[in-house]
């Protein structure tokens, strides 16, 4: 399992670093969305960052699975987990998620049956081992999970497991950069796609960023070497005026995708014709749910669900920071009300949001490039200007 | 030319980014005064910051006393009001899941936990006791077993379990057993091992590789369907810290990284002693197999536990003469200088990545990780 350290090498990023500073034209600031939040993730870990230039800024976007998901849905799978026929299956950053009264973990400490899987697969293991209960699944996120959210679909209606059901709340990402792109919000220089969801559904459905908002795209993986080649393919495009669809990931991406695994989303589920994002509103045709032949393992359908919309709390700016238009820190309740340990928007739960992924890798190395950049200094380790 | 920038639909904070983070670590690094959460969740027992914030807000503050106050692996105590060694004196319960894993079992990692939180002490422990809480149901096959597997380690060690006590709970209401272990230990050295002796420019020593022990419990629960070859780290650690302190008399402090992993000892100890500890990713000891299941799982092998390793901090000069002594014990092989203690920024653990980049290693929030130990 050694893999990981070739695209994690020192000495291969400086030469990249460099060249990338090559490509900034000096007086121009440029910004470059990373859509996805495994990119995210990546950057504040391994402090990529540190490696840009200070006129490239990464402004990070909406692609983080549990940030998105709205507090009434959040409030829906916690009516359905409290009910006590039910075992609720969910992915473990999914249980600390605050909804209008407490996480799933608080539900669980009230005494639902809450558990944590690794994959949707898993909940169905529980559902056969345990046939007197229902189980069901919290099924989340983009093209990257919708694949075997699907396939587990299919097993269960193959094997005939009748006490097994999914809430279904995946999204698309298409629709979300479209949102992002429109909004008057943002100016944005270029785009890192996401790679995972691109291995399922391939580079097409991008190109429409380039043609239609002339805005070049790298397609890129997650290792840390990925995001910073993304950000080279970006800048190269940006320097010779081109706009294109560029693949970073091509040891994984193919230009059509996995049809196998869309053609397993196509026959389980179908477009919502609208859907609630946490902080960016309803976006038409930007959700999933259910084929009606699959009635039978709806949660949606099976059981009766508050459904409310609830707005989300006063002081939560998670749909800027989603949308990029504000930073992490610039959100007023940043890191005094709104923590790790106690979230208030999503952002800050998710190792994939932009603002747990500041608050717990960023904040020192963040202090510490813009007083270089404000002294026109090397970066050193200095005391906190203000103690 | 730039095109106009329209204003954000929510206006921003007012605060400089400096600002906001100067604020975030003055209150990070004030003390708990007030539990917020109303009930017990698996957080409390991550070994996190709801864990940290539980023992300030309600153990502390409800039993303070000189002795509890350091919240060190063991409270020192001092006999017949001075001259003479000094006592330490440790508990610690064990809830792992499963029972039996590769390298261990929860009989060995009661006797072997407790022992390494009085040698952390720099003391030779006397005896330990035991204590029994057991399910209605439980196989006495398995108790045997895990009786046997603990007079075993307690014979390795040389430290007998002296004194002892059963209960049992109906069936539902204990994972099959529980074990709450407690131990006392002499400690006559003449220089004593505590944070506040912590300095700007000392060393920080790990003795083998990091995160182990959970990451083979993790495996052996079988949940993550992932073939790995790993076995728990569990060892009494007493000889080897004894080799280490013969070696140097400028050892500053040890501390066991169990529950929460190396990451929360050096936030434990950057927070009590302000200062700050940069650590280096390239030299940190990880096994493959711990850091490819890590990848996988989205954890970080310095928030992993480990119950057969050390952290020491030493003086600077005295670095190499404690990698040397670690290093020639059989629990020691692979002991590596990890990071360096320095003035700023006080309070704080900094990651230099093998990347090139930097980046803060904060105390864990609130994960509510499988039990462990
Ligand atoms: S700080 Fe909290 S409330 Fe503000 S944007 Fe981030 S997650 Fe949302």
């Amino acid at each position: 399992m050694r893999f990981v350290d070739e695209f994690r090498s020192g000495d291969v990023a400086r030469q990249i670093a460099e060249r990338i500073a090559g490509l900034v034209e000096p007086g121009r600031h440029y910004k470059v969305m990373e859509v996805c939040g495994g990119h995210t993730h990546a950057i504040y870990k391994h402090g990529v960052e540190d490696l840009l230039p200070p006129e490239i800024e990464l402004v990070h976007g909406p692609g983080c699975p549990v940030c998105v998901i709205p507090m009434g849905r959040q409030d829906d799978a916690i009516a359905i987990a409290e009910r006590p026929e039910v075992i609720f299956t969910t992915f473990g950053d999914m249980v600390r998620v605050p909804a209008s009264h407490g996480s799933l973990l608080d539900a669980k400490a009230r005494g639902a049956d809450v558990r944590m899987v690794y994959s949707p697969l898993d909940a169905l293991k529980i559902a056969r081992e345990n046939p007197d209960r229902q189980v069901v699944f919290f099924a989340i996120g983009f093209e990257t999970t919708t694949p075997s959210t699907a396939l587990t679909l299919l097993r269960a209606r193959a094997e005939g497991i009748r006490n097994f059901s999914l809430f279904a709340n995946h999204v698309t990402i298409i629709p979300a950069i479209r949102a992002i792109l429109d909004s008057p919000d943002l100016r944005l220089d270029g785009f890192i796609g996401p790679g995972h969801v691109s291995t399922v559904i391939g580079l097409r459905p991008y190109r429409f960023i380039a043609r239609d908002y002339d805005k070049p795209v790298a397609v890129s993986g997650f290792e840390p070497l990925d995001v910073l080649q993304g950000v080279y393919m970006v800048m190269r495009q940006l320097a010779s005026g081109r706009n294109e669809v560029e693949n970073q990931y091509t040891r994984v991406v193919r230009e059509e995708g996995n049809p196998r695994a869309l053609r397993a989303i196509a026959e389980t589920m179908e477009l919502r014709t609208s859907f609630e994002w946490r902080g960016l509103g309803f976006i038409s045709q930007s959700a999933l749910k259910l084929r009606d032949e699959f009635a039978d393992w709806d949660a949606e359908v099976r059981y009766e669900l508050p459904g409310v919309r609830v707005a989300d709390p006063k002081a939560c700016q998670c749909g800027e920071v989603l949308k990029g238009v504000i930073k992490p820190w610039e959100c007023k309740v940043f890191g005094t009300a709104c923590t790790p340990d106690r979230p208030i928007g999503t952002c800050m739960v998710s190792s994939e949001g932009a603002c747990a992924a500041y608050y717990n890798y960023g904040r020192f190395a963040r202090r510490r490039g813009r007083e270089a950049e404000i002294a026109g200094l090397e970066p050193v380790v200095r005391e906190p200007a203000s103690a | 030319m730039e095109p106009r920038q329209p204003a954000p639909a929510v206006a921003p904070s007012q605060r400089s980014e400096g600002e906001v983070l100067d604020a975030i670590e003055r209150r990070r690094r004030r003390p708990h005064v007030k539990l917020m959460d109303k009930q017990i969740t698996l957080a409390h027992g991550a070994g996190g910051k709801s864990s940290h914030t539980l023992t300030q807000t309600v153990f502390l503050k409800e039993l303070r006393n000189p002795l509890l106050e350091p919240l060190g692996d063991s409270a020192l105590l001092q006999p017949n009001g001075g001259g003479g060694p000094r006592l330490a004196f440790s508990t610690d319960s064990f809830v792992v899941k499963p029972l039996f894993f590769p390298g261990g079992d929860i009989g060995e990692l009661a006797v072997n936990g407790t022992i390494n939180d009085l040698a952390m002490a720099g003391g030779r422990p006397l005896a330990l006791s035991a204590a029994f809480i057991l399910e209605e149901g439980l196989a006495t096959d398995d108790l045997s077993r895990i009786a046997a597997s603990m007079g075993a380690a307690a014979e390795r060690a040389g430290v007998p379990v002296a004194t002892g006590d059963t209960k049992v709970v109906e069936r539902g209401k204990a994972d099959g057993l529980y074990i709450s272990t407690a131990g006392v230990a002499s400690v006559n050295r003449g220089f004593e091992l505590s944070p506040a002796a912590i300095r700007a420019g000392d060393r920080v020593l790990v003795s083998g590789t990091i995160g182990d022990h959970g990451m083979a419990i993790m495996i052996a629960r079988g949940e993550l369907e992932l073939e790995v070859d790993l076995e728990s780290d569990t060892a009494p650690l007493h000889e080897l810290v004894a080799a280490l302190l013969d070696a140097t008399g400028e050892v500053r402090c040890l501390r066991d990284p169990t529950r929460g992993g190396v990451a929360t000892v050096l936030n434990e100890l950057a927070l009590t002693t302000e200062v700050g500890i940069v650590l280096d990713e390239a030299a940190l000891p990880v096994r493959p197999e711990v850091s490819g299941a890590c990848e996988i799982l989205g954890i970080d092998p310095l928030y992993v536990a480990n119950e057969g390793k050390l952290v020491a901090v030493v003086a600077p000069h005295a670095s190499d003469a404690a990698l040397a002594a670690l290093r020639s014990h059989p629990l020691g092989r692979e002991a590596a200088v990890v990071a360096e203690v320095r003035p700023d920024p006080p309070g704080m653990v900094l990651l230099d990545t093998a990347f090139g980049g930097s980046r803060v290693v904060d105390m864990l929030a609130g994960d509510p990780l499988p039990r462990i130990c």
